[in-house]
C-alpha cells in the first residue's frame, strides 16, 4: 500500500505496539494480558509495518527469521517447564523467587511461570508473522 | 553384472569389513554360549522398559533360539563377506550394509525376544529392513513393485499377528513369553484360543510365505542375490517358522493346530517343489524349494512328537546350510557368466572348479544322499512322517513327493550348469574370488561335516532345540546316518528312485507342469488386479471426498457439526426452553443488533472488503459480550484475532475477482439455519441449568496463595494447566511452519 501518512505514522505507531506488547504480557499475571495477548499486540505491529512498507522492510526491520523466533520460543516455553525438574517438582511447576521479600511486602517476583510466559509470547509472535509474510510474499 | 569377476578386488573399505568384522563377532558370542545351552541351560537378560504396562526388555537363550541366531549371525558373516565383494564397488555400498547389518540384528532380536511387544518390534523391524533390501535396486520398476508387495503382505499379516500378540497377552495377563509358554493347559482350553490362533498364524504364514500367500517370496528375488540367499535361507521367511515353534509348547496339540498347519504345510511343499521344477531361472527354482523346506517344516510344527520335532531342528539347519550355499553359487554363476538361465549353461565344473564342489556338497545334502546331514535330515522326516498318528500316509506321502521333487531341482541347478553339455562359445568364466567362494564351499561342507559326525550337532544345537519345542529330555531322538533297515531307508530309496526319474524326464515335465499350471489362478496377476482396484477406489472416493471447492468442504463440516449437535438433543430430549428477558439491558440488545446487522450484511453483499467487515464486526460483537460480562483477557485477545484475521482475509481476498451475484442456495440456507438453531438450543439448555462453580471456585480461591498471581486466566494458563498450554504452542508452531511450507511450495509449483 503507497500511502506516505500510513509509513510515517507507522514507524511510531509499530514501536508502540511493540512495546505495548511487552507491558501486556509481563502486567499479564495479575490484570488481563499475557503472553498470548502481549504475541498478537506484538505481532499486530509489524504486519501494519508489513502492510505500509512491504514485507521486506518488515523482515529487515525484525532481523531474524519470525519462524526462528516461534521456535525458539517453544524452547524457552519448554526449558522453563523443565526448570521444576532440578527441583524435583512435577513438569512445569511454577518456581518462584521473592527478591527482597518481607513480612507484608513479596519483594520482586522473578518465577519461571514468567519465562513461559515469554515462550508463549514468542511462540505467538512468531508464529503470526511467519503466516502473514509468507501470505503477503506469494500474492 | 555380465562384466564377470572384478578383475582387482578391492571391496568396498571399511564400510565392507566392519560389518563383516561385527557380524562375525556377533557370531563368535553365540558360539561361546553353545556349552550352557548344550548343558541344558536357559539364559535371560530383563530390564524394565515400559513398566507402567509390564512389558520388559527381555531376552532369552535356549536351544531355539541359540539355533536360529547361530544360523542368523553365521551366515550373515559370510553373506556379509560375499556382498562385499560381489557388489564391490557399488556406490550404494554403504547403504546396503547397513540394512543388511540392520535386518541381521532385528532378525536376532527376533530369536532372542521373551516379550510379545518385543517380538513385535523386531518382527517389523525385519519386515521394513527386508523392504529396503528387497527394493535395493530402486531403479527397476519391478523391484520397487516386488518389494512393495512383500512388504505389503508381510504386513498386513503382520498387523494380523499384533492382534493376536495382544489378545495373548490379554489373555495370559503377561507380555512375556516364558511366562505364557507354561499356561499352556489353560490357553488350549480357553475360549480366546481360536481367535488367537488365526491371528497368529495369519502372520506367521504370510510371513513364511504359506500357500495361498506364497506368491511374494519368488517375486522377492528382485533382490540382490545375497540379500536372497540371506534372507530367504536361513532368516526372514523363517521368521514365521520361528513364531510357530516358539509358541509350539503353549499351543499345540489341538486339532486346529494340527490340520491347519499339516494341510497348508503339505500343500505348500507339494505345490511349490512342482513350481520349483518348472522354473528354468536358478534363482527363481531356488526360491520355489525354499518354499517346499517352508512348507516341510510347518508341516512338522503341527505335530506333536519327538520324531517329528528332531526332523524339524535337524531339516531347519540343513536347509539354511544349503540353501545359502546354494543361492551364493547361483550368484558366482551369474556373475561370471551373466546369466542364471539353465539351458544356457553348462560345463563350467572345469572353469570354475571350487564353485562346483561347493555346488556340489550342497546340492548333495539337498537331494538327501548319504553321507550328507541331508540324508539324515530326510530319514527324520520319515521317521516323523510314520510317527504321526493321524493321518501317516498323507504326511509320508508329501514327505516323498516333495523330497524326489527336490532331488530333481538340485540336480537341475547345481549338477547341470556344472557337469553337463558344453560352455557356450560367447561366455569366459573365471573362478569367483576366495571371498565369493568362501561362503558356499564352508556352509556346504558344515553339510557334510555333520552328516558324518551327526553327535556334534546334535549334542550342540538339535537336542537343545527339541527340549525347548517339547519340553522333555526323551523326546531327543537320535541323528544316526545308519539306522538298520527301516520303513525310513525304504522310503530314502524310493525317493532316489524317484528323484532320479524325474530329472530325467524333467524337460518333458516342464512342459507338461506349464500346461498345467495356466489352468491355475495366478495369484500374482491377481495381487496386481487387487492394488489396481483399491488405487481406483483410492482415486473415486478421493475425486468424492476432495473435489476442490472449499464450500463443498465447508458443506460437510458444519453439516457433520449440526448432525452432531441436533442428534445429542433428540438423544438427551428438548431441554425446558424458559426465556427470561427481563435483566436484559439497553446495551446488551444493542450489542446483538450489531453482530445480527453484521451478518445479515455479510449474507447479502457482494462486494469482498464489505463481506470482510461485516465479519469482523461479527467478532467485534462477540468481544463486546465478553466484556460486557467481565472476560477482558478473552475479549482483548478476541478482538486482536479478528484484527489479524480481518488484515489476512483481506490481504488475500482483495486480489481476487469481485464476487458473483449472490444467489440463493437453499441447502446452505437449511444448513445454517439448523446449526444456528441447535447452537442456540444447546446454548439455552446449558444456561437453564445450573452453573457448576466448583472449578471456578477452586481456582478462585487457589490463584493467589498458590500461584501468586490474581489474573485467574492467565494463572490457569501458564501454571496450573501448563502443560496444555505447552502443547497448544506447540500446535501453533506446528501449524504455522505447515502453512509457511504450503505457502512456499505452491509458489514453486507455479513459478516452473
Amino acid at each position: 500500500m503507497n500511502s506516505v501518512i500510513l509509513r510515517v505514522g507507522t514507524r511510531y505507531l509499530a514501536g508502540l505496539l511493540l512495546v505495548f506488547s511487552f507491558y501486556m504480557m509481563l502486567r499479564g499475571h495479575n490484570e488481563p494480558g499475557g503472553g498470548f495477548i502481549g504475541g498478537l499486540t506484538g505481532a499486530t505491529g509489524f504486519v501494519l509495518y508489513a502492510i505500509a512498507c512491504g514485507t521486506h522492510d518488515a523482515r529487515a526491520a525484525l532481523r531474524v527469521l519470525p519462524q526462528t523466533i516461534a521456535i525458539w520460543g517453544l524452547g524457552i516455553a519448554l526449558t522453563a517447564g523443565l526448570f521444576a525438574a532440578l527441583f524435583g517438582d512435577d513438569l512445569f511447576t511454577g518456581q518462584w523467587l521473592f527478591i527482597g521479600a518481607t513480612e507484608d511486602d513479596k519483594g520482586l517476583p522473578l518465577s519461571s511461570v514468567l519465562v513461559f510466559d515469554i515462550g508463549v509470547y514468542l511462540v505467538v509472535f512468531g508464529s503470526i508473522l511467519t503466516i502473514v509474510f509468507a501470505m503477503e510474499e506469494e500474492i | 553384472m555380465a562384466g564377470g569377476f572384478p578383475k582387482e578386488v578391492r571391496g568396498n573399505g571399511l564400510t565392507g569389513i566392519v560389518p563383516v568384522l561385527f557380524a562375525a563377532g556377533l557370531f563368535a558370542y553365540f558360539v561361546s554360549l553353545v556349552p550352557n545351552i548344550s548343558s541344558n541351560e536357559v539364559l535371560r537378560w530383563n530390564s524394565a522398559w515400559v513398566p507402567s504396562l509390564g512389558i520388559d526388555l527381555a531376552f532369552l537363550v535356549d536351544g531355539l533360539s541359540l539355533t536360529f541366531a547361530l544360523l542368523i549371525s553365521g551366515i550373515g558373516t559370510l553373506v556379509l563377506l560375499y556382498s562385499n565383494t560381489y557388489l564391490a564397488g557399488h556406490p550404494q555400498y554403504a547403504r546396503f550394509a547397513l540394512f543388511l547389518t540392520a535386518f541381521m540384528v532385528s532378525m536376532l532380536g527376533l530369536v532372542l525376544a521373551d516379550d510379545l511387544i518385543l517380538l513385535f518390534v523386531f518382527w517389523e523391524l525385519t519386515t521394513i529392513t527386508s523392504y529396503m533390501l528387497i527394493g535395493f535396486s530402486h531403479e527397476g520398476e519391478k523391484s520397487r513393485r516386488n518389494a512393495l508387495q512383500a512388504l505389503f503382505v508381510t504386513g498386513a499379516g503382520g498387523l494380523a499377528f499384533l492382534a493376536g500378540l495382544i489378545l495373548l497377552a490379554t489373555f495370559a495377563g503377561t507380555t512375556s513369553i516364558s511366562g505364557i509358554l507354561t499356561m499352556g493347559d489353560e490357553l488350549r482350553a480357553h475360549a480366546l484360543y481360536l481367535p488367537i490362533l488365526i491371528l497368529l498364524l495369519a502372520g506367521t504364514l504370510t510371513k513364511s510365505a504359506q500357500v495361498p500367500f506364497h506368491f511374494w517370496l519368488p517375486n522377492a528375488m528382485a533382490a540382490p542375490t545375497p540379500v536372497s540367499a540371506f534372507l530367504h535361507s536361513a532368516t526372514m521367511v523363517k521368521a514365521g517358522i520361528y513364531v510357530m515353534a516358539r509358541v509350539h509348547p503353549a499351543m499345540s496339540g489341538t486339532d486346529v493346530w494340527l490340520w491347519t498347519l499339516t494341510i497348508l504345510g503339505a500343500l505348500t511343499a507339494v505345490f511349490s517343489s512342482l513350481l520349483a521344477l518348472r522354473q528354468t531361472d536358478l534363482k527363481q527354482a531356488l526360491a520355489y524349494t525354499t518354499l517346499m523346506a517352508l512348507g516341510t517344516l510347518t508341516l512338522f510344527l503341527g505335530q506333536e512328537s519327538g520324531y517329528a520335532m528332531t526332523a524339524f531342528a535337524t531339516f531347519l539347519v540343513v536347509h539354511s546350510l544349503y540353501k545359502a550355499s546354494l543361492f551364493l553359487v547361483v550368484g558366482c554363476i551369474d556373475t561370471a557368466t551373466g546369466t542364471r538361465e539353465t539351458d544356457q549353461l553348462g560345463g563350467l565344473g572345469r572353469l570354475m572348479p571350487i564353485t562346483a564342489v561347493a555346488a556340489a556338497l550342497a546340492a548333495l545334502s539337498m537331494a538327501g544322499f548319504p553321507p550328507f546331514l541331508g540324508f539324515i535330515g530326510k530319514e527324520l522326516k520319515y521317521a516323523g512322517a510314520i510317527a504321526v498318528a493321524s493321518e501317516p500316509v498323507l504326511v509320508a506321502g508329501a514327505a516323498l513327493l516333495s523330497n524326489a521333487l527336490m532331488l530333481a531341482v538340485a540336480g537341475v541347478v547345481a549338477f547341470r550348469p556344472f557337469w553337463r553339455g558344453s560352455v557356450p562359445s560367447t561366455q569366459s568364466p573365471q573362478e569367483a574370488p576366495w571371498q565369493m567362494w568362501l561362503g558356499p564351499i564352508l556352509l556346504a561342507g558344515l553339510g557334510a561335516l555333520f552328516g558324518i559326525y551327526p553327535d556334534l550337532l546334535q549334542v550342540a544345537l538339535i537336542a537343545p532345540t527339541v527340549i525347548s519345542l517339547t519340553g522333555e529330555v526323551g523326546e531327543v531322538k537320535e541323528l544316526k546316518l545308519w539306522a538298520g533297515i527301516n520303513v525310513p531307508l525304504m522310503l530314502s530309496i524310493a525317493t532316489f528312485v524317484l528323484g532320479l526319474l524325474i530329472y530325467a524326464g524333467h524337460v518333458r515335465l516342464r512342459a507338461f507342469l506349464g500346461r498345467a499350471f495356466a489352468v491355475l489362478p495366478d495369484l500374482d496377476l491377481g495381487w496386481d488386479r487387487f492394488l489396481d482396484g483399491l488405487k481406483a477406489f483410492a482415486k473415486w472416493q478421493t475425486r468424492i471426498v476432495q473435489n476442490g471447492k472449499l464450500s463443498s468442504y465447508l458443506f460437510a463440516t458444519f453439516l457433520t457439526i449440526a448432525a452432531g449437535l441436533l442428534l445429542t438433543l433428540v438423544y438427551t430430549g428438548l431441554p425446558t426452553i424458559a426465556v427470561d428477558l427481563s435483566d436484559v439491558e439497553w446495551k446488551h440488545a444493542s450489542i446483538a443488533l450489531l453482530t445480527i446487522a453484521g451478518a445479515v450484511l455479510a449474507l447479502f453483499t457482494n462486494s469482498r472488503i464489505a463481506g470482510i467487515a461485516a465479519l469482523g464486526v461479527v467478532g467485534i460483537g462477540i468481544a463486546l459480550i465478553f466484556i460486557v460480562f467481565s472476560a477482558p483477557d478473552v475479549a482483548i485477545t478476541q478482538l486482536l484475532v479478528e484484527t489479524l484475521i480481518v488484515v489476512l482475509v483481506a490481504v488475500v481476498m482483495l486480489r481476487l475477482p469481485s464476487l458473483p451475484k449472490a444467489e440463493f442456495r437453499l441447502s446452505h440456507a437449511l444448513l445454517s439455519v439448523a446449526v444456528g438453531a441447535s447452537v442456540s438450543l444447546i446454548l439455552i439448555a446449558v444456561v437453564s441449568s445450573p452453573l457448576d462453580m466448583r472449578l471456578t471456585d477452586y481456582f478462585e480461591a487457589t490463584s493467589w496463595p498458590e500461584a501468586f498471581g490474581r489474573n485467574i486466566v492467565n494463572v490457569i494458563l501458564v501454571d496450573f494447566r501448563a502443560l496444555d498450554t505447552f502443547g497448544e504452542i506447540a500446535v501453533v508452531v506446528i501449524a504455522a511452519l505447515s502453512a509457511y511450507a504450503l505457502l512456499r511450495t505452491t509458489r514453486k509449483g507455479g513459478s516452473s
